[in-house]
C-alpha cells in the first residue's frame, strides 16, 4: 500500500456570480514511504492548491474537492475536521513558502515548536521547550538555548525556514509537504536548506512532497517528478529519466531554458512562448496547445489521456517530442 | 522600557502645560462671564469694578495665568465662584461618579464588542455577521440622548425594570469609602446599596457604551479578518492544533493590536459622552458638573480643572494602551 494516494483529486473554486474555476482537474499520484516526489510546475498550475487539498487548508467556503486522498489507506477528504487535526501535524507535517509570515510574529520560536509537541506527543510545555531545544539543534540553529524566547523578527530568513522545518518534523511524520520551501530565500541559503531537507527526510525515512516551479531544487532531490500544467499531470517520470528524456514538450522547454554553464557564449535562451493566459480549457483539447511547438490537429480534439509510457513514467500528449532529442 | 515611560510622562507633563494656557486664555474671551452671572445684568459699574478685582480679572491674562500655576503647582486650584468650595472638593465629589459610569461602559463595549466583532468576522457573510454589521451602524449613528431617553422612557416608565435616574436609591444607608457606589457596598459588605448601585447604573452605562462598543466591534472584525487570511494561521492549522489554541494564541492576540489602540481612543470619548448621559439620567458626575459650570456663569476654576482632568486621563490611558501593546507585540519592544 502507498503511503500516499491521490486519486482524481479536483478543486473547482467557484464564488457566486463567477464562473468556476478549476484550479486541479483530476490529478492523481502516490507517494511510496520514504520516498520523495516533485510537483512542478509555474506558477498557477494548481501545485499549491494540491498540497493545501491534501492537508484540508484550503478556505471552508468557495471550492469544490473531489477525488479521493487516501493516506495508509483512509481517505482524508472523508474524515471528521476533528479527526484530520489529529493527523494533521502528527502524521503529515508542512513547510511553506515564506518563512517570516508563516511564523507567529508576537510568539517566541520556542513556543510554536514547543506547542505541536504538546499538541500531540501530550507533553507538558515544559518538557516540549527542552523537546524544541533538541529540534532546533537538529535543523542546525546555532545557540538553540537563545532561540527558544526569541521573536521571528529577531533571527535571519533561513534560521527560520528552519524553524519551521523543526516545527513541521517535531512529531516525526510519515510525510512531508514542502511548498516552494527555498522560493523566499537567497541562493546560498536556498542550497543549505535543500541539503538540510534531504538529510532529514534521509535520517528519519519521512516521504517528501516537494512543490516547486525550480527544475534544479528537483534535480538534486526527488525519486519522482509530476509535472502539471493548468491543473492536470501532463508527465510523470523518474527523475533521471525526465532529465534525460523530457517527453512532453512543456516538460522539454522548461529544461531547455534553464541556462547552462556549458552553453556557447552569446546563445540565446529557449523560452516557451505566450504565458499561461494563453491556455485553453482541458474539455477543449490540450491546455498546452496555443503555446506548443508541436501541436497538431488532435490537441485541439479534446483532452489528450495520461498514457503510460514504455520507460515506466506516464504522459499526456498527442504528439511528444521523440525520445532521440536530447536536451540542448 | 524605563526609558520609554519616562519620556512618554515627560510628554505629558508638556502636553498638559500646553493645554492649560490653551484653556485658561479660550475660556477668558468668551462672552459673558462669572461678574455677570454672579451679579445680575443691573449691577452698578462700581460694584462690577469692585468684584473684577476681587476675583483678579483686572490685571493682564498671562499674569492671571502665572499666579494659577502656580497655585496648582502647590495642589490649589482656587475655589469655585458658584459655590465657593475649593475645587478640589467640587471635583473629588463628581469624579467617582464619572469613572464608575466611564468604567462600566468599557466593561460592557469591550466585554461584548471583542467577542461579538470575532464570531462576526469568524462567520464573516452570514446572517449573525449582518445583524451585527446593522447594529453597530445603528449603534454609531444613534444620539446619546435620544437612545438615553427611549431606554429611560420604556424600562423605567412603561416598565418598571429600571430606576429613572440617580446613582442610588433615596433611603439607602450607605457609607461612602472610594465614592464608587457598587465598590462601596462590597467593601463595607452593605451588598444591598451594591446591588442598588448597580442596578441604578445598568441603564446609564448601556447607553453610554453604545458608541464604543459598535467602534470595537468593527474594529474587532476588521482586525481578524486581516488575521485569518495571514500565513502564520495557515501553519497553526498545518500543526493540527485545536481550534482553542488558533483563537487564542494565534488570531485574538495578534488582532487584538488595533483593538487596544480603539480601546484607548474611546475611553477618552466617554466623556463627551458622559455629560449628555449624565443628563438624561440625572447622574451627579463630571459631565453634569461641566454643564452646571457653563451654564451656572462661567465658574472658569472648576471648567479649567475639569479640562485638564479629562486631558490627564486621555493621556494616561493612551500611555496605558501604548505600554500594553509593547506588552502584546515583541517588534514593537525594540526601540
Amino acid at each position: 500500500m502507498s503511503l500516499l494516494d491521490v486519486r482524481d483529486l479536483s478543486v473547482v473554486f467557484q464564488r457566486r456570480g463567477e464562473r468556476p474555476f478549476t484550479a486541479v482537474d483530476q490529478v492523481s499520484f502516490t507517494v511510496e514511504p520514504g520516498q520523495t516526489v516533485g510537483l512542478v510546475g509555474e506558477s498557477g498550475c494548481g501545485k499549491s492548491v494540491t498540497s493545501l487539498a491534501i492537508m484540508g487548508l484550503l478556505p471552508k467556503r468557495g471550492n469544490r474537492v473531489t477525488g479521493e486522498v487516501l493516506f495508509e489507506g483512509t481517505d482524508l477528504l472523508g474524515l471528521r475536521p476533528d479527526d484530520l487535526r489529529d493527523r494533521r501535524g502528527r502524521d503529515i507535517g508542512m513547510i511553506f513558502q515564506d518563512p517570516l509570515s508563516s511564523l507567529n510574529p508576537v510568539i517566541p520560536i520556542g513556543v510554536q515548536v514547543a506547542e505541536v509537541l504538546e499538541r500531540h506527543r501530550g507533553m507538558a510545555r515544559r518538557k516540549a521547550l527542552r523537546e524544541a531545544r533538541e529540534l532546533l539543534d537538529a535543523v542546525g540553529i546555532p545557540d538553540p538555548d537563545r532561540r527558544l524566547t526569541e521573536f521571528p523578527h529577531q533571527i535571519s530568513g533561513g534560521m527560520r525556514q528552519r524553524a519551521l522545518i523543526a516545527i513541521a518534523l517535531a512529531c516525526k511524520p510519515r510525510l512531508l509537504i514542502a511548498d516552494e520551501p527555498t522560493t523566499a530565500l537567497d541562493v546560498t541559503i536556498q542550497a543549505q536548506i535543500l541539503t538540510l531537507l534531504k538529510q532529514l527526510v534521509d535520517e528519519t525515512g519521512t516521504a517528501l512532497i516537494m512543490i516547486t516551479h525550480d527544475l534544479g531544487v528537483v534535480a538534486g532531490l526527488c525519486d519522482t517528478v509530476n509535472v502539471l500544467y493548468g491543473g492536470r499531470v501532463v508527465e510523470r517520470a523518474a527523475r533521471h529519466e525526465l532529465f534525460a528524456r523530457p517527453r512532453h514538450p512543456y516538460t522539454h522547454g522548461l529544461l531547455s531554458s534553464v541556462p547552462r554553464l556549458d552553453s556557447p557564449r552569446g546563445e540565446r535562451l529557449h523560452a516557451i512562448r505566450g504565458s499561461v493566459a494563453d491556455n485553453i480549457p482541458w474539455v477543449e483539447g490540450c491546455a498546452f496547445a496555443p503555446r506548443c511547438d508541436n501541436v497538431v490537429d488532435a490537441c485541439l480534439d479534446g483532452p489528450p489521456p495520461l498514457e503510460p509510457t514504455a520507460s515506466g513514467g506516464d504522459l499526456r500528449c498527442n504528439n511528444p517530442v521523440s525520445e532521440e532529442v536530447a536536451v540542448p | 522600557m524605563l526609558r520609554v515611560i519616562v519620556r512618554r510622562l515627560l510628554q505629558l507633563v508638556v502636553t498638559l502645560i500646553a493645554l492649560s494656557a490653551l484653556i485658561f486664555i479660550w475660556l477668558r474671551n468668551l462672552p459673558g462671564g462669572p461678574v455677570e452671572a454672579l451679579l445680575g445684568e443691573r449691577a452698578t459699574p462700581e460694584r462690577r469694578a469692585l468684584l473684577i478685582k476681587a476675583l483678579g480679572y483686572d490685571q493682564p491674562i498671562l499674569v492671571q495665568y502665572g499666579k494659577f500655576m502656580q497655585r496648582v503647582l502647590t495642589g490649589d486650584l482656587g475655589n469655585s465662584i458658584r459655590s465657593g468650595d475649593p475645587v478640589t472638593d467640587v471635583i473629588a465629589r463628581a469624579f467617582p461618579a464619572t469613572i464608575e459610569l466611564a468604567a462600566a461602559a468599557m466593561i460592557i463595549a469591550v466585554g461584548l464588542g471583542v467577542p461579538l466583532g470575532y464570531l462576526a468576522a469568524r462567520y464573516r457573510g452570514r446572517l449573525l455577521d449582518n445583524l451585527t454589521i446593522a447594529g453597530t451602524l445603528l449603534g454609531i449613528s444613534i444620539p446619546i440622548f435620544f437612545l438615553g431617553y427611549l431606554l429611560k422612557d420604556v424600562l423605567t416608565q412603561d416598565i418598571h425594570w429600571f430606576p429613572p435616574s440617580g446613582r442610588i436609591s433615596t433611603g439607602m444607608d450607605n457609607t461612602t469609602v472610594t465614592g464608587f457606589y457598587v465598590l462601596d457596598g462590597l467593601l463595607t459588605r452593605e451588598l444591598d446599596a451594591s446591588a442598588d448601585a448597580l442596578w441604578h447604573l445598568i441603564l446609564p452605562a448601556i447607553t453610554l457604551a453604545t458608541i464604543p462598543l459598535a467602534v470595537i466591534v468593527r474594529i474587532t472584525r476588521a482586525s481578524v479578518l486581516d488575521v485569518l487570511n495571514e500565513d502564520y494561521v495557515r501553519t497553526a492549522e498545518a500543526k493540527g492544533l485545536r481550534h482553542r489554541t488558533i483563537r487564542g494564541r494565534h488570531i485574538l492576540r495578534n488582532a487584538l493590536l488595533p483593538v487596544v489602540t480603539t480601546i484607548g481612543l474611546q475611553t477618552g470619548a466617554l466623556l463627551s459622552g458622559a455629560v449628555l448621559t449624565e443628563k438624561v439620567y440625572n447622574w451627579g458626575g463630571l459631565g453634569t458638573l461641566i454643564t452646571d459650570s457653563i451654564s451656572g456663569g462661567r465658574d472658569y476654576p472648576v471648567l479649567q480643572a475639569i479640562i485638564l482632568l479629562a486631558a490627564l486621563v486621555f493621556v494616561l490611558v493612551n500611555l496605558l494602551v501604548d505600554l500594553s501593546y509593547a506588552f502584546i507585540d515583541p517588534r514593537v519592544r525594540v526601540r
